[in-house]
């Protein structure tokens, strides 16, 4: 069995939940309070991907990124960046599409947290940034495994918007999912079932482990 | 000396309610705020602490600028030194009794002479699901006294305590304010809870 697509995979979605950790917090946080038009439509546009078909995304993504074209065109001219059929393209369309699954559960858990607290920290005088890394960041651990956990886990699992923006190309941009399509299509299904019983198997313990590390605060990874 | 002169338009049951004070309270008063339910006793106190801003109005204390809406000037609640007991605590579910203390101040002599007077010294390790909603409340008042504040504010402050402890309280309390050389605003709804402590009494909704 050839191990690489797998290991791919696993290095797509690293990168993408510690990408999308970095953003997802600050902008959670910034979404979090109070509402505004701006953010109605932010809201709107983060949660897309959800009922987009993942080969919507990837035609817009390959058309913006494609070197022939608007910002492909100016990175490749300008910075010798291509992000077509390369892995850094792997890494935006999984951070584009995996978005709502790591801003979704941080946002709504620091929404249930009661106002009082950050009130309180404030006339301790914390500064926002260390009430947020003290208070409200510890406050919501549960919800911000399970927006790790769903984040990694459905970037294991993503098909169409790889292999639209990245294709198929051997230790580049063949991760496990389209490894298993391209088995199939070659009727070799021997490959195909131990790619998928390694990526079943991935998945079921990560989300078994959500399920325990949760148990205490009793929220299944979904909420 | 405390100025406030706010209005501020409230949201109530009944639609759109007006919340207008206008007061003055000399420098280490304790004062009295009371009302029905509803007439924005809570909301006059977060107004004060920096908490919730009014449509229109000043606070200064002692001298300093706290707000003035005309100026579109508001000191952030980190530069006023208040402490502030919520109604429901707000007390930190991360927190052990000590590190909500140390969060506060790094005074450790001050935090022990705190946990005496709250009779907390058994609990320091416990997390506030794990107190009592009178050792809660006890919690709250030590952690709002931690920063050696120069206006303690209270939203009803030993309402989960029972008479002796309520009144061992309040006496260890006034010496603390009157140790600290501040003042207190406490917003109470049982008529004899602090009157022999109050000097002043504000009275909204009437």
């Amino acid at each position: 069995m050839d191990w690489s697509p797998i290991w791919l995979t696993l290095k797509l979605a690293a990168a993408t939940t510690a990408i999308l950790l970095l953003i997802g917090l600050p902008l959670a946080y910034w979404l979090s309070k109070g509402r505004s038009f701006i953010k109605i439509i932010l809201d709107a546009l983060i949660a897309m991907p959800l009922v987009l078909p993942p080969s919507v995304l990837g035609f817009y993504l390959l058309l913006a990124f494609s070197p022939q074209h608007g910002i492909g065109h100016w990175l490749q001219h300008n910075l010798n960046i291509q992000f077509v059929f390369s892995f850094p393209g792997l890494v935006l369309a999984s951070v584009i599409y995996s978005l709502p699954f790591m801003i979704g559960p941080i946002k709504s858990a620091l929404q249930q947290l009661p106002l009082s607290l950050s009130q309180a920290s404030y006339t301790l005088g914390k500064s926002e940034f260390e009430t947020f890394r003290r208070v409200l960041l510890p406050n919501i651990r549960p919800s911000l495994l399970t927006a790790i956990v769903l984040t990694f886990a459905h970037t294991l699992g993503e098909f169409g918007v790889v292999l639209m923006i990245g294709g198929n190309i051997p230790n580049v941009t063949r991760v496990a999912s389209i490894a298993i399509y391209d088995a199939v299509e070659n009727m070799d299904y021997a490959s195909a079932n131990n790619y998928s019983l390694v990526l079943f198997s991935l998945t079921f313990i990560i989300v078994i482990a959500v399920f325990i590390f949760n148990k205490h605060s009793a929220k299944s990874p979904l909420e | 000396m405390i100025v406030i002169n706010i209005e501020k338009k409230m949201r109530t049951y009944k639609g759109y309610e007006q919340l207008k004070v206008d007061s003055w309270l000399p420098a280490n008063s304790i004062t009295k705020i009371s009302g029905p339910s509803g007439a924005g006793k809570t909301t006059l106190l977060k107004i004060i602490g920096g908490l919730i801003l009014p449509e229109k109005g000043k606070v200064s204390f002692d001298g300093q600028l706290w707000l003035d809406t005309g100026q579109k000037f508001v000191l952030p609640p980190q530069k006023r030194n208040i402490g502030f007991v919520f109604q429901h605590y707000a007390l930190f579910p991360n927190m052990t009794v000590l590190q909500h203390l140390q969060y506060a101040t790094n005074d450790a002599a001050w935090i022990d002479r705190l946990l005496h007077f709250g009779k907390l010294e058994t609990l320091v390790k416990h997390k506030p699901e794990f107190l009592s909603g009178g050792q809660q409340q006890r919690l709250a008042i030590l952690r709002a006294l931690a920063i050696k504040p120069r206006l303690l504010l209270m939203d009803e402050p030993f309402s989960a305590l029972d008479y002796d402890m309520r009144s061992e309280l309040i006496r260890d309390l006034y010496s603390i304010i009157k140790e600290l050389d501040a003042s207190c605003i406490i917003v109470s709804h049982n008529p004899n809870e602090i009157e022999h402590m109050a000097t002043h009494h504000i009275k909204i909704g009437y």
